[in-house]
């Protein structure tokens, strides 16, 4: 069984259904994209796998290594392994980003009731930074996300990450507002960890346009649509869309419409067509 | 039967009993007279003047109405408080008799045996001892003097007599005139001209004195170019059977002069604190109030600068924290009355289970206070829905050629900032501290170090339980 199953997951906000039955797996070792228009539901996607409350589930269920994610804090998923970068991190004034990040490693890495020792995080802190090379050390002692500009936001997140050493990292639109040097940067340190990953991390990228996924190279591209991903394939099928827009695949879809809702699923050129509900 | 003592006194030998020197029993009892304030100022063998003031500030005791205009105080009963001494039926408060959940609070806090005992009001004396008595060795060397206040009136009676109530006088405010007129230990500091004391200097040191009172009096004198960081209480809990602490303090901060004067109130929460403390502050002097409240079922405590000549410059920074059944009234009051002075106040404050929490200040600029400044910044953090914030800045500026800023914030902790930090693996109520030490960290790094990780320890604790 893959790492991240997901089985026809239904969410709504308060009567507002966003996610209309998405299925997806996701396994150690994977890169996979999630792309679609805004409000086609991807970061709702991201944020109810990560437990944020907003979001009600009312159908389909996802396991996280056969165990019920749903059910877990969204601190037990992290602790086991879920990671996800936000698009949006929210400042919390007056704790630094050292303590901050010294509390979720400890968490991540089991300790209970104290901290990790000190000289041991600042041991992993800066081979972080070093290695990653994406953020002025200074940074830690600032307050976290506190008068950040938008790119030291999104190359804060992937150090979170790259100290929490995730399983399944879910990257939401971490390359929006980015300018196309920061966006290889950022990518260059999502593909360091990824290959330095011990036991091997997936990663599952969010994003509106192909430019990172140049740099990503995922396996499998899903496109999302209205609440449903309704086409799978591989890395061509970014560069198709981003040739032909959504408009060319919607084109595609309506060729073969009556196939796809009598099998549920019909493969094409290397793309599935998923059925819609 | 009333008598004349040898010091011209009119009281009633036979009931105080002071009539015997080899056998002092005193059957203290309940209630504020004229005899009693007359006993007081005559078992400390005071000197006339003192007398005079205690007596004169009970009379406007009696006369002075409660005020009204704050909190509800209508529950204080006068006449059930002990004034000076406590019934001593030979057993007095043993460490059976503190209450289990402050035991429970020490050992968390990690604080040693010896202070536990101190602290419950139950243990005579905090073995810092030789600390103390090598800066004691220092600070004399310098000419520093630290006493507990009533020492400090029969050693230097010329020096405590010009200053004493000069800064708060019997007729400021009620419990004012109460301290006046009963008060009874407390801390008397003087620093000379130019010298500046590098180590804080911290009231449970001078372990000689007695324990901090119910009605405490303290008095600080910075002569010109001096420096002194004084920090009073401790952020344990304060376990008393008192209901009422009502203290005063006086401190005055002379040319180029600098004080800082740091509070952690953690009293028992049956214990209403009211305190009067203020500074005045002379040319291009500075003074500076960190006030923390935690304890207490009600605190009204405004701490003072009077800014009388120009360059003078006040900073008051404040944290309050209520929980159930608790209220916090705390705030502070900044007085312009020359040219060119500045004055900032920065109030913190938590609500969480039903308490209440605020700031109440007042912003006074006199007419010819010119290019005066003053920056008013009051957040309150409200934790639930049971909970409140009440906000009461008072300005009364009559002087066109100032600055004034006030800004007040009232947030709660937003759902976005606890799923962010549980996304990382912090449990719930952990996030939940973080914020709220956030909240406060502008405030708490002010504080020695050791206040620092004991009021974070304590806010951890009082936070527990507050997330599902």
């Amino acid at each position: 069984m893959a790492d991240l199953v997901i089985r026809d997951l239904q969410v709504q906000v308060e009567e507002k259904v966003i996610l209309k039955g998405v299925s997806l797996e996701v396994s150690r070792g994977e890169i996979h994209a999630i792309m679609g228009p805004n409000g086609s539901g991807k970061s709702t996607l991201a944020n109810v796998l990560m437990g944020n409350p907003f979001y009600q589930v009312t159908r389909g269920d996802v396991l996280y290594k056969g165990e019920d994610l749903l059910a877990m804090a969204p601190d037990e998923r992290a602790k086991k392994g879920l990671f996800i970068a936000f698009q949006y991190p929210v400042s919390i004034p007056g704790v630094t980003m050292a303590s901050f990040l010294r509390t979720a490693i400890s968490a991540r890495r089991g300790y209970t009731n104290e901290l990790i020792p000190i000289g041991e995080f600042q041991k992993i802190l800066k081979a972080k930074l070093d290695a990653l090379k994406i953020l002025d050390p200074a940074i830690v002692g600032r307050y976290v996300n506190e008068g950040f500009s938008g790119g030291e936001k999104k190359r804060a997140e992937i150090l979170q990450m790259a100290i929490l050493e995730p399983e399944i990292a879910i990257m939401d639109e971490t390359d929006s507002g980015l300018d196309i040097d920061s966006v290889k940067v950022v990518a260059d340190g999502i593909l360091e960890m990824y290959r330095a990953a011990k036991g091997g991390m997936g990663v599952l990228v969010i994003t509106h346009y192909s430019r990172i996924l140049q740099f990503l190279k995922p396996t499998f591209v899903h496109i999302m649509y209205d609440g449903r991903i309704v086409v799978s394939g591989g890395p061509e099928l970014a560069e198709e869309l981003e040739q032909h827009g959504y408009e060319g695949i919607r084109a595609q879809f309506e060729v073969i419409a009556a196939e796809v809702q009598e099998e549920g699923a019909v493969r094409r050129a290397g793309k599935v067509f998923w059925v819609v509900h | 039967m009333a008598t004349t003592s040898p010091l011209g006194i009119e009281i009633d030998q036979y009931k105080w009993g002071f009539h015997d020197p080899e056998n002092l029993v005193f059957k203290a009892r309940k209630g504020l007279d004229r005899d009693t304030v007359e006993m007081i100022s005559h078992m400390k063998g005071e000197p006339d003047w003192m007398r005079a003031f205690r007596l004169h500030s009970f009379e406007h005791f009696q006369r002075r109405p409660m005020p009204k205009w704050g909190a509800d105080l209508g529950q204080i009963n006068f006449d059930e408080i002990y004034y000076y001494l406590k019934p001593s039926d030979g057993k007095g408060l043993t460490w059976e008799d503190v209450p289990a959940d402050i035991k429970r609070t020490f050992d968390r806090l990690g604080i040693p045996e010896a202070e536990k005992k101190y602290l419950a009001g139950v243990g005579a004396q905090y073995e810092s001892e030789s600390v103390y008595h090598n800066l004691k060795e220092e600070w004399e060397k310098l000419g520093v003097i630290f006493l507990d206040t009533d020492s400090a009136l029969k050693q230097y009676p010329d020096l405590f007599k010009e200053y004493f109530g000069t800064v708060v006088p019997p007729e400021d405010n009620k419990v004012a005139a109460l301290n006046s007129a009963v008060w009874s230990g407390g801390s008397f500091v003087y620093v000379p001209e130019g010298v500046k004391v590098d180590i804080p200097m911290q009231a449970y040191f001078r372990i000689n004195a007695e324990k901090s009172g119910q009605f405490e009096r303290t008095l600080i004198i910075c002569e010109p170019g001096s420096y002194v960081h004084y920090v009073e209480g401790c952020t344990a809990p304060t376990y008393t059977t008192d209901a009422l602490h009502s203290a005063v303090v006086e401190i005055i901060v002379k040319e180029g002069a600098r004080c800082r004067y740091t509070t952690i109130q953690n009293w028992s929460k049956n214990v209403y604190n009211l305190v009067t403390k203020r500074a005045v502050a002379y040319r291009d002097a500075t003074m500076e109030w960190v006030d923390g409240n935690l304890g207490s079922k009600l605190t009204m405590k405004y701490p003072s600068v009077y800014m009388v000549e120009p360059g003078a410059k006040a900073e008051i920074l404040s944290i309050a924290f209520a929980g159930a059944g608790q209220q916090q009234d705390p705030g502070g009051k900044v007085i312009h009355a020359a040219p060119h002075t500045q004055s900032s106040i920065v109030s913190k404050s938590i609500s969480k289970d039903g308490g209440r929490a605020g700031y109440r200040g007042l912003v006074k600029v006199y007419a010819g206070a010119k290019g005066s400044k003053c920056a008013v910044r009051c957040d309150a953090l409200i934790l639930d829905e049971k909970s409140r914030s009440d906000t009461y800045p008072y300005m009364e500026i009559d002087e066109q050629d100032v600055s004034v800023t006030h800004e007040a914030t009232v947030s709660k902790v937003s759902d976005e900032q606890l799923f962010y930090l549980m996304s990382r693996g912090i449990k719930a109520d952990e996030a939940m501290n973080m914020i709220v030490r956030g909240f406060i960290e502008p405030i708490v790094k002010e504080l020695p170090l050791e206040y620092a990780v004991e009021l974070n320890r304590l806010i951890a604790m009082e936070m527990e339980g507050s997330v599902g």
